[in-house]
Parts: structure tokens; sequence; C-alpha cells
């Protein structure tokens, strides 16, 4: 189990962890979600040990990390853009780790073999790194930081520069691969998506601050802040004061178990409909097409214009549009 | 105007500018073909039959070299000490190649800059600044004068700056996380390097090796000066057999004998210089260098500088030293009485030798550049054996004994014009030296301009000239500066070649040094050692003024 | 082919091919082919060139070897018209090879016979130096100075004497050659067995003169710390004209045995443009006027036996009293044999 506690990184005067403190249990996957520049790498750098912290403690069931060279942790991290080496082939890459630990030569190969199966590129040790697609390069740089067994497995942005469809489509097998073989993992990212797809706990890192914590469910469900809440996706946000049970906000009245003061509410995307007897009018200023849906901008008088998902017969430019408001979020 | 003459009017166009392209394309071969045959090969080839045919039995000469164990001695002495000087100037700027190339500190550019000086100093300047440091009284406190540690140890001074801008220029564009990934895999700092770091550093060892050996190789100099004949290279046995025995067969055999192991040489190299396009994940050098941590890191960086500054520092600054001190005392003597005609022995004041420097400097600069520039074009955009041999020909210059080839201008300049006793020989030589910097130079640069560029400018509406006058010009101007600001400190420090010319009297400052330095008395001693100063630090300006034009790190010095 | 080739090329460079001086002998000019350490006084070619209303271009090589070499290379389509600075150690080479061709100068009859080595006179002699081991007066009391050669190979001497290589520098092939003089080829202690003394008494052996008089010597300017350096007769007085205080005697003398006369010569070239005006400037140099000029700047006597000293010159210079000699001819056939077998001693 890694426990992080206060960790404080300074680079050239600037802070770039501020205290952060996370913890993660055995073969559980955290993915830390942050925009870029928010400290997501320089904390996987720190446990890692390649940045060494200015304050606070990390460690590994209990085992103060501070003495141990970057070498001796027996971690894993897979580097944003793999940092494969390209002198090597697959197969080379791959037993890198392995050959440090000095294992037997038929147990590396053995290995080697067996993880770049795990990742689909059963055979390939002898192709050269060089000539390598993307979403290739991504399953050996994985295979390598998973052969020689990690205690925990760093995955810096894994899927960063890879197209969508095969983002999708590997964030699904790299979960499966990690919960199969109880990998204790901790997960970078700035798409809540990917977050959401690969993670048992979540930790949103704003300017090296820990912005929320909890399970996906959790956060999602209950944004810590406006911030939170536009960074994880929410698009309909307004302050609106609360007076005995009942918030006014410029486009309805709701009834809150808000206590009387000023809070922020979310209303959740699928919280919207279009309803033509709605009280609420609007005229539609934005139309987009989305694939599955139409993403609708509807301004109100008196408000902030609305963001609507509309799954077929969208209401066109210019059209006066009635708003049903379902579920409200008091942050 | 209707549509078909439209047509045909832009055939026509497209005619001229192909016809344009294709004038422009055999001028940068044509150009510096014709000056490499006139300057460099003819001259060679004209000495060395003279050399060859005055021998009764031809090709005898080439028997006697190898049959006599004196000649086999210097074969096999040239052969090894430059295998031993490369390595240990690998082995001692690697650390500054590495500090260079990883951390940020303040003066860093200065200070690469300052690294580059004595590649650029005559050696007979620093020879005697070497006795100061390793003779008997020297500040190291032993007496290495005579030894073969002299000569590496000058050597190192000499080319410690190639492995710190070659080897450095591709470490400090090496991506770090490729270590980083093996230290986390479980690789010690020595293991990471040692199975990453190295082999992809490799292209730049063995370029930056191959040059180091090829200096050291024909080193004549140094030999000279710090090995007292004790030990000859080639190159001095060619000078030895030339002017103190006029023996021309053995002097001529030995040449081609080290114009073969030369291209030998620089064919190793240029086939390293094909892979080291081989692609390799790049990252840009403002990204992989930061400031040092902590304590560990303070103590590399600050070590590493601390060793370069004291050995490439000390023999500049006693040259500096002595300079300034007349009779014991501190004094500026010796730069006042360089006005000083009269009884001056230089025959003119010591001061129109710096005029006559940077005059010549200037000519050979222009001619390094316009031949450099040209020949350049053709070795970065043709690929494959026209590029490698034409390469390999620019490069052999450096590897032709500077005797063989004054020699030569005098036995092939003497008709139709007589061209043997004509200033214009000096920036000649000179730029024949200096040429293979300034394609050193432009080449990774027109290299890197990806096509890419081009072919935005084309979209954008520029004809073929016109993009490449606005994309790839630019870029290379500013390539070019650094190139001519090589080529000019290459021509001011030149000595061996201008050496062996019959000169009108214009004593360049080397010269002047040189003749200053041949008579008893000390204010002759001090203003030798007050213009060596000069020179010294307009080499310096001249190197420093460099660093301001270069374009990121692209260029191999 | 040749000519379009090179115009091609230096058209580009030089200002163009018309410009070329390819006219026959033209009078106004007069071309002197010398090496690194010929120097005159302001004042003195110029006064030759206005008795003849012609320009003295002066031509340089390296050394006086070098300027030989280049010489008999270029033999009959000649650098220049005259050639100064011959030595008598090179002197066989050229007049073997025929670059010269014979002037008897009137200014002879003022030059010692001794110095006349040429019998046919393709050589003039024009100026003489001796080489001399020269000793640190700071170190060496002038009682206590070597007095032979065979006293540098002795005990007190160990570890003093610096050298030049006789393969690279003249005083040094000098000094070679006052050695060889001195104890001969045959004979129970050869030339060879004396320089193997000099190589146990901890002898150095230099390049050049510059790294053994400034880089190992230490008296006068020098940086080094061995009081005695083979020199030349006239480093004492150059000490005491070159330095930047007035001194009331030189810091260095000279030891009076084994000292090597280097002899001088100038020539009319074969196949010259201005043989005449060649000639005329050799006179000019057997003159007065040149002769009285010579010391000063090139620190050696002049051949002309009325030329008159100058003050500082006289009062600080010693001619040695016993002079070695070897004929030009035989040091010419000998050279190189010479010069390896001295490399077989010193560089075992």
């Amino acid at each position: 189990m890694l426990s992080v506690d206060r960790l404080t990184v300074e680079l050239h005067g600037n802070k770039i962890l501020d205290g952060v403190s996370i913890s993660v249990a055995d073969g559980d996957v955290l993915a830390v979600l942050g925009p870029s520049g928010s400290g997501k790498t320089t904390l996987l750098r720190t446990i890692s040990g390649l940045q060494q912290p200015t304050e606070g403690t990390l460690r590994w069931d209990g085992e103060d990390l501070s003495v141990v060279p970057v070498e001796e942790r027996g971690f894993g991290l897979m580097f944003q853009d793999y940092a494969l080496f390209p002198h090597q082939s697959i197969g080379a890459n791959v037993a890198f780790g392995l050959r440090m630990q000095h294992r037997p030569l038929e147990e590396i190969r053995a290995r080697v073999e067996e993880v770049l199966d795990w990742v689909g590129m059963t055979g390939l040790e002898d192709r050269r790194i060089t000539n390598l697609s993307g979403g290739e390069q991504q399953r050996v740089a994985l295979a390598r930081a998973l052969a020689p067994s990690p205690r925990l497995l760093m995955l810096d942005e894994p899927l960063g520069s890879l197209d969508r469809a095969l983002r999708e489509r590997l964030i699904v097998e790299l979960r499966q691969l990690l919960v199969d073989h109880a990998i204790t993992a901790v997960y970078v990212t700035h798409d809540q998506e990917e977050a959401f797809t690969v993670a048992d706990d979540l930790l949103v890192l704003r300017d090296g601050t820990v912005a929320q914590s909890g399970t996906p469910e959790m956060v999602y469900r209950r944004p810590a802040d406006e911030w939170t809440a536009r960074f994880l996706g929410f698009r309909n946000i307004v302050r609106a004061r609360v007076i005995a049970g009942e918030a006014v906000t410029p486009w309805a009245r709701f009834n809150t178990t808000a206590d009387n003061a000023e809070h922020t509410f979310v209303l959740p995307p699928d919280g919207l409909t279009v309803d033509p007897d709605a009280d609420l009018k609007g005229t539609v200023v934005g139309r987009a097409f989305r694939g599955g849906h139409y993403l609708v901008q509807v301004a109100v008088p008196d408000g902030p214009t609305l963001d609507v998902e509309v799954a077929r017969n969208a209401p066109t430019l210019g059209a006066e549009v009635g708003l049903r408001i379902g579920s409200v979020v008091a942050l | 105007m209707g549509r078909r003459d439209a047509a045909v009017t832009n055939a026509t166009r497209a005619q001229r500018v192909d016809g344009a392209g294709r004038l422009l394309r055999s001028l940068a071969v044509g150009i510096p073909l014709v000056f490499l045959i006139v300057v460099f090969l003819y001259p060679l080839a004209s000495i060395l039959i003279t050399g060859l045919s005055g021998d009764a039995r031809p090709l005898a000469a080439f028997g006697d070299v190898f049959a006599k164990p004196s000649l086999r001695g210097v074969a096999w002495f040239t052969l090894w000490q430059a295998i031993a000087s490369t390595l240990l100037t690998l082995v001692l700027a690697m650390p500054a190649a590495y500090v260079f190339a990883r951390y940020e500190f303040p003066g860093r550019s200065l200070l690469r800059a300052a690294v580059t000086i004595p590649f650029v100093l005559p050696t007979l300047v620093v020879g005697s600044a070497f006795l100061a440091v390793l003779g008997p009284n020297g500040a190291l406190g032993i007496d290495l004068s005579s030894t073969i540690w002299a000569i590496l140890l000058a050597h190192v001074f000499y080319n410690y700056a190639v492995i710190v801008r070659t080897v450095g220029g591709l470490w400090a564009n090496l991506d770090p996380r490729l270590e980083e990934a093996a230290r986390i895999l479980g690789a010690g700092r020595w293991t990471a390097f040692r199975t990453i770091t190295l082999p992809l550093l490799r292209p730049a060892i063995a370029a930056a090796s191959s040059i180091v050996f090829l200096f050291t190789f024909t080193s004549f100099g140094v030999i000279l000066v710090l090995g007292n004949l004790e030990f000859r290279t080639i190159e001095v046995e060619i000078w030895r057999q030339t002017m103190s025995f006029l023996n021309l067969p053995v002097a001529a055999a030995l040449s081609v004998l080290q114009l073969v192991a030369v291209s030998l040489i620089l064919l190793a190299y240029s086939r390293y210089q094909e892979r080291r396009a081989l692609e390799q994940s790049l990252a840009p050098a403002s990204s992989t260098s930061r400031k040092p941590q902590n304590a560990r890191e303070w103590w590399v960086v600050g070590g590493t500088l601390s060793f370069t500054a004291i050995f490439l520092g000390t023999p500049l600054a006693i040259l500096a030293e002595r300079s300034l001190r007349f009779g014991g005392e501190w004094s500026l003597a010796a730069y006042t009485s360089l006005g000083d005609g009269a009884d001056s022995p230089l025959f003119v004041p010591a001061t129109r030798a710096i005029g006559n420097s940077l005059g010549f400097a200037l000519a050979a600069m222009a001619i390094a550049l316009v031949v450099g520039i040209l020949a350049s074009t053709v070795i970065a955009y043709k690929r494959g054996a026209v590029s490698t041999w034409f390469d390999l020909l620019l490069m052999l210059p450096l590897g032709t004994s500077a005797v063989t080839i004054g020699f030569g201008f005098l036995v092939a300049f003497d008709s139709p014009i007589d061209l043997r006793t004509s200033p214009i020989l000096i920036p000649l030589a000179h730029s024949l030296i200096a040429i293979p910097f300034v394609v050193r130079t432009v080449v990774p640069v027109m290299r890197t301009i990806r096509s890419r560029l081009r072919e935005a400018a084309r979209v954008l509406g520029a004809s073929p000239l016109r993009a490449w006058r606005e994309v790839d010009l630019p870029l290379i101007a500013r390539s070019g500066l650094v190139a001519a600001g090589f080529a000019f400190a290459i021509s001011l420090g030149e000595f061996g070649a201008t050496a062996f010319l019959v000169r009108p009297d214009r004593p360049t400052l080397p010269v002047a040094i040189f003749r200053l330095l041949g008579r008893p008395g000390e204010l002759n001693f001090g203003r030798a050692m007050a213009l060596s100063t000069i020179l010294m630090v307009l080499t310096a300006v001249s190197i420093m003024a460099i660093e301001r034009f270069r374009v990121g790190d692209t260029g191999e010095f | 082919m040749r000519v379009i080739a090179i115009c091609l090329a230096f058209g580009l460079l030089t200002a163009s091919c018309g410009t070329a001086d390819e006219a026959p002998p033209s009078p106004d000019t007069l071309t002197l082919v010398t090496h690194q350490s010929f120097a005159v006084s302001e004042g003195t070619i110029e006064l030759f060139e206005a008795q003849h209303d012609i320009t003295v271009e002066i031509l340089r090589s390296d050394d006086a070897g070098a300027m030989v070499n280049q010489a008999i290379l270029t033999k009959g389509n000649p650098l220049g018209d005259v050639i100064f600075g011959i030595d008598n150690t090179f002197l066989s080479r050229a007049l073997d090879a025929g670059i010269l061709e014979a002037y008897e100068s009137p200014g002879l009859a003022a030059v010692p016979d001794d110095l006349k080595l040429d019998p046919e006179h393709r050589a003039t002699p024009i100026d003489f130096g001796d080489v001399c081991v020269n000793y640190d007066r700071s170190v060496i009391n002038d009682g206590e100075a070597p007095k032979s050669l065979l006293e540098l190979a002795g005990e007190p001497a160990r570890g003093m004497l610096v050298v030049e290589n006789p393969a690279t520098s003249s005083p040094g092939l000098a000094f070679l050659l006052a050695t060889i003089a001195e104890f001969g080829e045959d004979g129970e202690y050869t030339w060879k067995d004396y320089w193997a003394d000099l190589r146990d008494n901890d002898v150095v052996v230099t390049a050049g003169w510059d790294d053994a008089y400034y880089g190992r010597f230490s008296g006068g300017a020098g940086q080094g710390d061995r009081p005695l350096v083979v020199s030349y007769a006239s480093s004492p007085p150059a000490e005491v004209i070159f330095s930047e205080t007035p001194l009331d005697e030189a810091p260095t003398g000279i030891m009076e045995a084994g000292c090597f006369r280097q002899i001088e010569f100038a020539g009319v070239l074969a196949g010259a443009d201005a043989p005449e005006l060649a000639a005329e400037f050799i006179d000019f140099m057997l003159g007065v006027e040149f002769q009285e000029d010579i010391p000063l700047n090139m620190f050696v006597f002049p051949a002309n036996a009325e030329a008159r000293l100058p003050e500082a010159f006289v009062e600080y210079t010693k001619i040695p009293d016993t002079l070695a000699t070897i004929s030009p001819d035989v040091i010419d056939a000998n050279r190189q044999r010479w010069i390896e077998e001295w490399d077989a001693v010193m560089l075992p």
C-alpha cells in the first residue's frame, strides 16, 4: 500500500505540488485527474523517486521511501510518449527490467512472451521500435512496465497521443488487465472519461493541490466546487441564494435541502429536457450534431445560456423552445 | 489573354525556373569542385608526382617506407598516439559534454564558447604555455615535458571542444526520460548510462572520435614542440624528410600513406554521419536541461566546470600573464612597444600583423563561405554516394600535410599565371582548412529544415526558388554566420600552411609571433606573448559571436 | 584547359586574369627571396630603391632550409631575382642544384678569405655568426663556466644543458657539426660517444631555438631552469639591447670553445628576370651602409671587414678563439646520415 503524506515539491521557487496526500490500497487503481500543469507528472516522478520532494513523506507498506534510490523502489512507470529505447528491439525493451533483476535468461524469455501476450503483441519480440504505430508503442511500453512485476504501476497519460476510437478500446482493455492481474496502479490523465473508466478511486488535482477525492461516482455526483464541476464537463452552473428550502435562479425556483446561504447549483445535461409545455422559455442560439445526440444551446431571458442534450428532432436555430428542469445538484 | 496563351506562358515560365534551378545546381556542384581541383588536388598531384618521379625506380620510395624500421616506427607511433589521444579526450571531455548538455547554470553559453578557443589557437603559441605548465618549473610540479603525456594532454586540450560540442550537442537533444525509464526498471545510474545513454550517443561519439582521431593522427605542431622529434608522427616525418633532407620521394610516399589512412578514417566517419540521421526520439535541448537540484548535482557541475576551467584555462592564463610581466614586474611595456617598427625584428610594426591577419581572415572567410555553402547544398540535398564522396573530398585537406600543400602550390602555380608568391595563396590555403568546418556547420542545419516547411511555403503560393529563399535561406544564413565566425577564427590562428608558403612581407599574427620568438631579448619575448594574447582575444571574440547566431543546437562544432 | 580552369577559379577571387603579370622582365622591381630572420633598419632597402629607382619586393620562406628547398623546386623559373640567407650547411645543396648564377662582386675584396667558400662565386658571403653555448650569469660565474665541449658532458654540468634538435633547428645542426669537427667519426672516442655521454648527463633536446632559449634556458628572458643553452655568440648583446630598462652588463655569457661558424650567403638566382639588378643588390649588401646595419638587426657580424661595428655590439659580443669547421660539401654529403645517427644515439 502506497501512502503519500502532505507532499510538497518546489522547482525554481514554484510550488508544483502543495501538500498532496494520497493512499492507494493493494490492487486498487487510483486515477489522478487534472488539467495540464496541475502537477500530475511531477506527482508520478516524485513517487518513482526521479524527483526529490521538498516536504512530506512517501511510504510503501509503512517503509519510508526517501532513502530508497529509484532503481530499488520496485515501481513501474509508463511515460507519456512511452520513452521506449529506440536502439533496442521490442523484446529487449520488455526484457530490460528483468535483466536488471538478473533473472535467468530462460525465465526472462518466458516472461517477455507472457507479457507481450497480455498486451496483444504475441511473437513480435524481434521487431524494431522505430516503425511501430502509436497504439503498438503504447502496448510495448505497458508490457515493459509490467514485465518486472512492479509493486506499483504508474501510468502517465498512457493513451494521450492516440486517436479517440483506439483510446476508447484500449482503456477498457487496460482496466481489464489491471483488474485481472490485481495490479496496484496510479493512472494520470486529463480526460475524465478515461479516469472514470479505469479508476477505483479518483483524485482531482488543481494547481498542485487536491481539489477533490473519492470514488468516481461520488466525485461525479457531487463535484466539490464550480471549478471541479466545470473540469468534469458540467456546463450548466449557476449561483443562487437559498431562502427557506427554496433556491432562486434566473431560470426557475427549486426546492433544495441546502441551508439558507448562497450556493452553486449544477444542472446535469440529462437533467434538462425540451418540453413545449414547460414554463421556462428560450431561443435556440446554437446547435451541434454530436453523433449520438445534438447539443443545443438555449438562451433564456435574464440568465446564462443553457446547454441541452437532445436525442432527436432537435429544434432549429432561432426556434422558441420550452425547457423542463429535472434534477439539480447543490455543491 | 486566352487560356491557351496563359498555359503557354506558364509552361515557359516553368521552363525558365527549371533552367535557373539547373544552372544553380550545376554551379553548386561546379564551383566547389573546380575550387578543390585547382587549389587542392592539382597542387597535391603535382608535388606527389614530382616527388615520386624524382626516384629512378618509381614506387621504390614506398618500399623504403615499409622497409626502414625508423619509418615503420613513425607509422606505428602515429597510429597508437592517435588512438590514445582520442580515448583520453573522450574520457576527459565526456563529463563536460554531459554537464553542458544537461544542466543550466549561470554563464553556460559563454563557457561553452570559451571551451572552443584552444581549438583554433596556433600550436606554437600553446606549446610554450604548455611547457610552462608541464615543464620542469611547471605549475603542476612534475616534469612531463618530452614525455608522451605532454603530447597526449596537449591533444586533449586542443580537441576537448570537439567532444563537448559534438557529443554534447546530441546529448542535449536526447530525451532524458529514456534514462529515467531505465532507472525505474531497476538500472543503477551507471547501468542506465551504459545500456541506454551510451548506445544512443554512439553516432555522435563515433563522429567526434573520428574527427579527433583525424586531427591527432595528422598532428604536427604539438608533436614538434612537445615531442622534440623523439616522438614523430607521419606528418612530422614528411616535414623532416622534405625540409631537412629534401628527400621528396620518401616524403611523397609518406604523404600518400597518410592520405590513404585519412581517407579510411573519413569514410568511417561519413558512414556514421549517414547513420546519425537515424530516427531517434530527440527532444528540444531547452527541455532536457535544468538547474542542478541537490548537493550531488551541484558537485558534479561544479567539479566538472572547475576541471575544465583549470585544464583549459591555465595555459591560456599563463600566456596572458607573461605578456603583462616585464623585468619581473607587471607592465604594459610589451603592448606599448608593439607599434615600434624600427628596432623590431618583424621589419614592420607588430601592430600591422594584426591588420594583415584580419584582412586575410576576412578573405579566407569569404572564400570558405561561398565554396562551403554551395558544397553544403550538394551534400545536404543529394543523398547517397555523391554526397558522401563530396563530403570526403572536402575533408581531405585537413588530413594533408601543410608542407605538402605549400610545396604543391610552389610546383603547380608557376604557369600560366605565376601565383606562387601571390598573397591570395594565404587566404586560399586557410579556406581549404576552413571549408570542412563551414560544411560541418551548415549541412546539419540544412538537413533539419524539414521539407514540410518548404511544402507549406509552396502551398502558400511560393515558387520552388522562392520557397527556398523564404524558408531555407534565413535559417541557413544564421548557420552561415556561425560558420563565418569559425572560418574567421581558424584563419586567424592558422600557422602551418602559412609557414610553408613563400610569401610577401605581410606577416600574419602567428607568423609574427613565431618570428619574435625566434629572437633573444626580453622585449621580443614580451611582444610575442602580447601578440599571442591579442590573438587569443580576437579568437575568443569571434567564437563568442558565433554563439549568438547558433540555430538551436544543430551543427557539429 | 589548365588556363581556363585556373582563370575560372581565380577570376572569381582575384581581380581578373588580365592583370596577371606575364610581361618580360620588368626593370622596375627587384625581388629578394629570403627567410624569416632577415631584418634591416627602416630606410636601408629604400636607399637601394632610390639609387636605382625601383621597388624591392621581399618574399619570405619559413627558414633557410625551406628557402633553399623552395628555390630548388622552382629552379629555372625562380620566385625572385636574388636570394639571401643560404648558410654554409645548405650551401652545397644549393650549389649542386645549380640554382645560382656566378657573380663576382667587387665588394668581395674587403671580405676575409675564410668566408669565401665558393671559388666560383655563385654564393657571396654577406654575414657570419657563431653558434656557441650560452650560460646564465646569474647561476654560473664567468670563472666557473665550462671551457670545453667535454666539460659539458661532465658531472658539474649534469642536468644543465639544453640543445636543439639538429633535424629541426639550424643552431642545433651547427652544434652537432661542432661536435663532429671536435671528436671526429673515427677513433677511440667519436662524436657519437660524446653525445651518448651528453645524453647520460641529462641533456634536454628541444625542437627549435625558441623552445630551448625561452622555454628551458634560465638566463635572460628565458623562463626555464637550465643555465646552459646552445644559442648564438650574439645572444648576450641582444639581451642588452632588447631590454626595457638599460642593462650595464649582459645577463648571459658565451662559452668560447666548441663554437661553429654559420656564414650566410647571397646569390643571383638562375633564370632571374632582372639579373643585373640582382648583381647590383649583392654589391649593395656588401656595401658599408648595409653591412653596418646588419649587427643590430640580425645579430651577426658583417662579412665586410671595413664595416664598423656598433658600440653595444662590440662591448657585449665576443668572437670565439677557436672555431670548428667542416666544408659545405662534406656537410651536405653527410647531413642525413649524421642526423639519423644522432637520432639513434639520442632517441634509442
